[in-house]
């Protein structure tokens, strides 16, 4: 009956045509579109500047760039990725989905929602603006350190208001989604039925709401010692740069969480559809989150273990940082579990999972060693740091996001992608993130320093795997695009809900493609306790 | 305006507010580091900018070895650094030490020396008498003096400490010092 009825709407959704749809857009899908091509392109501008990295590396000694150069590649690649790929992403993905699997229409608040995408551009290209300024792009790293970061020339202001604009952005984009899950859910869809998806989302929301301002706190504070003359971070004045490396970091752990949670409810989604069984644990998986999110918020020190902090302090922020380990346990065995004995097949989204699953988990073991004190002494600001947060943001975050793409992809464009070159584009990304990024772990341990052009000949070998593992993985990535392309144009259609047999969830009893409005008419209680693993 | 529409704005404003909370939070932190660092004794810079009356008491028995270091914020414009890099102490004895500074930024200028005290447990046992921390220097053009820091050693002191380093970073404080 709710079939029937969400078809008939299809047939007269007004779409307004032309550059309107897309400049003044408040259709979520629309909305979510926008964020992820924009996202997309930001993935590959960050991704060249992480080519012009690896280049350089390939050898020792200088060859392609100065060592200014050099620094401003390393953190515009950081901050466009953090905040122009994965975060947009993230909300792409928030705003197709989350109406879709709540059984709401559309999202709480689509006005702010369209403010808040048309942010981005401008930011981004500020901050790519500080290219072509007079002493080159932010080179003091994406932590934007006093008293380096204002050291920069032109640049500096320009980073700070871009910032500024980035974090207004995804403080908005958090509050649609949390008042979209709040208020917004069909009835019969209660908290516990929540696909978890929806649920890693609305908990990220509350911590964007809770750390994006503090940063624009912290790199406004900057802006006043630069130009108004406090002395916040300036030790002349009885200030101290390490007091912004606290402020710095109380934003910045929480963020590292910001960017996998969303990574985990979509595995949780796929694992089980694949699988062809229900998801094990659901609501540990929620309590998880939860524990997750709140232990994030008293472990930011174990970044800044070698500025010096009282022992008690040192001890503190050591274990607790591996107390999280514990609720993240719970989720990998909850996954492995979901698969045990369930009739696995093998297509995209599940490839992807899968990777995520091995990868992050060895990224997960790589950030213990880091929480040991002592260790850390060793491995600060080498590769090892390089390699272990590569590896739960590339295959973590990255191969989670591609997973969610790949799951839902038919369901938006109503057309199967190719099977082939997707899993061309799983294997080429699969062997070539190991490639790249494995060998930092060796580099790091032998001592290799970050963020410098040049290095000494013993860490030739590595280097050179590295960057070649980097430009497979870079060329491999091209992939997606067309595959997608493809699909848009010549996709064979899917004509059934159900683009995966094993699907749970509302979004797969809406027709394909998904309808532009998606439940007009709420859906019945029972479609809902189908789709619900609770 | 729907109670749907009612419920939104309301929640939305209720967020809004959480997120201009965490902005207040964000300045907040600033003197919630002052006072933890204060209680934890970390880079305990009041201890080191506290001018403090000498009670003399020598302990005869006890040697320590003060280094001196001086340092530059940036780089140039400055010949700054002890007269004497090391001495060999009593706790509870008043001993003075100089540092050298020249200025040749070509302006006139005032800097700010920051003293910073390793290891950092001994900030509370360090008393200056007199420093030329205390204040901002003035410098002419070409002018270069010494300058003087007074310092006792409390007798307290844990036993294990036989060496303490007394470094100071000369900063360029013009700016600071037309505001204020
Ligand atoms: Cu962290």
């Amino acid at each position: 009956m709710a079939e029937h009825s969400v078809a008939a709407a299809h047939d007269h959704d007004h779409k307004p045509h032309g550059w309107r749809r897309w400049v003044y857009a408040t259709n979520h899908k629309d909305i979510g579109t926008m964020y992820l091509v924009f996202a997309c392109l930001m993935f590959f501008i960050g991704g060249a500047m992480a080519m012009v990295i690896r280049a350089e590396l390939f050898k020792p000694g200088m060859q392609l760039v100065d060592p200014q150069l050099f620094n401003s590649m390393t953190t515009m690649h950081a901050l466009i990725m953090i905040f122009g790929a994965v975060m947009p992403a993230w909300t792409g993905l928030a705003n197709w989905m989350i109406p879709m699997q709540v059984g709401a229409p559309e999202m709480a608040l689509p006005r702010l929602i369209n403010f808040s995408f048309w942010i981005l551009p401008f930011a981004f290209t500020l901050l790519l603006a500080t290219l072509f300024v007079p002493g080159g792009a932010p080179a003091g790293g994406w932590t934007m350190y006093p008293p380096l970061v204002l050291q920069n020339g032109a640049s500096f202001p320009m980073l700070i208001f871009a910032v500024h604009m980035m974090g207004a952005s995804s403080i908005l984009g958090a509050i649609n989604v949390v008042v979209t899950i709040l208020n917004m859910r069909a009835p019969g869809m209660t908290l516990l039925r929540m696909p978890l998806f929806v649920w890693t989302w609305l908990i990220t929301a509350y911590l964007l709401i809770a750390v994006m301002p503090v940063l624009a706190g912290a790199v406004t504070m900057l802006l006043t010692d630069h130009f108004f003359g406090t002395t916040f971070f300036t030790a002349a004045g009885g200030g101290d740069p390490v007091m912004f490396q606290h402020i710095f970091w109380f934003f910045g752990h929480p963020e590292v969480y910001i960017l996998i949670l969303p990574a985990f409810g979509i595995v949780s989604e796929i694992i089980p559809t694949f699988s062809r069984k229900p998801l094990f644990g659901y609501e540990a998986m929620v309590y998880a989150t939860a524990s997750i999110a709140f232990l994030s918020f008293i472990v930011w020190a174990h970044h800044m273990f070698v500025v010096g902090m009282p022992l008690a302090a040192q001890l503190f922020f050591m274990l607790s940082t591996m107390l999280i380990a514990i609720p993240t346990g719970v989720k990998v065995f909850n996954w492995t579990a979901t698969m045990w004995k369930g009739s696995l097949s093998f297509e995209p989204p599940m490839l992807f999972a899968l990777a995520f699953l091995f990868l992050f988990t060895i990224g997960g073991f790589s950030g213990l060693m880091l929480a040991i004190v002592p260790a850390d002494y060793q491995y600060q600001d080498t590769y090892f740091v390089v390699a272990h947060f590569h590896y739960v943001l590339v295959p973590g975050a990255i191969f989670g996001i591609m997973a969610g793409v790949y799951y839902w992809l038919p369901k938006w464009v109503g057309n199967m992608y190719h099977m082939g070159l997707a899993k061309w584009h799983f294997w080429l990304s699969a062997i070539f993130v190991n490639v790249l990024f494995f060998p930092q772990h060796f580099l790091g341990l032998a001592g290799m320093p970050r963020r410098i052009p040049d290095y000494a000949v013993q860490f030739t070998d590595w280097n050179m795997v590295s960057s070649i593992g980097g430009f497979g993985f870079g060329l491999s990535q091209l992939l997606f695009p067309i595959l997608i392309y493809m699909c848009v144009k010549s996709g064979k259609p899917v004509k059934v809900n159900k683009a995966w047999e094993g699907a749970h969830g509302l979004e797969w009893e809406l027709p394909s493609p998904a309808p532009y409005h998606s439940w007009q008419t709420p859906p019945s209680d029972a479609i809902i306790a189908k789709g619900a693993f609770h | 305006m729907t109670v749907l529409d009612r419920a939104n704005r309301n929640l939305t404003l209720k967020l809004l507010g959480i997120a201009l909370g965490s902005f207040g939070f964000g300045f907040a932190l600033v003197p919630l580091y002052n006072v933890i660092c204060g209680v934890t004794g970390v880079g305990d810079q009041s201890a080191l900018l506290r001018r403090v009356k000498a009670i003399e008491n020598p302990d005869p028995n006890r040697t320590i070895t003060i280094e001196f270091l001086g340092n530059v914020a940036s780089a140039g414009g400055w010949e700054f650094g002890p007269v004497a890099r090391t001495v060999e102490i009593h706790p509870g004895k008043l001993y003075s030490a100089e540092f050298f500074a020249h200025n040749l930024t070509g302006r006139d200028m005032t800097a700010q020396a920051v003293p910073n005290i390793a290891p950092s447990k001994v900030a509370a046992y360090f008393h200056k008498t007199e420093c030329f921390c205390f204040s901002p220097q003035h410098f002419k053009v070409n002018e270069q003096r010494n300058m003087p820091v007074r310092f006792i050693v409390d007798p307290a002191i844990p036993k294990y400490i036989d060496r303490i380093t007394l470094a100071y970073t000369f900063y360029d404080a013009s700016s600071q010092v037309s505001k204020r």
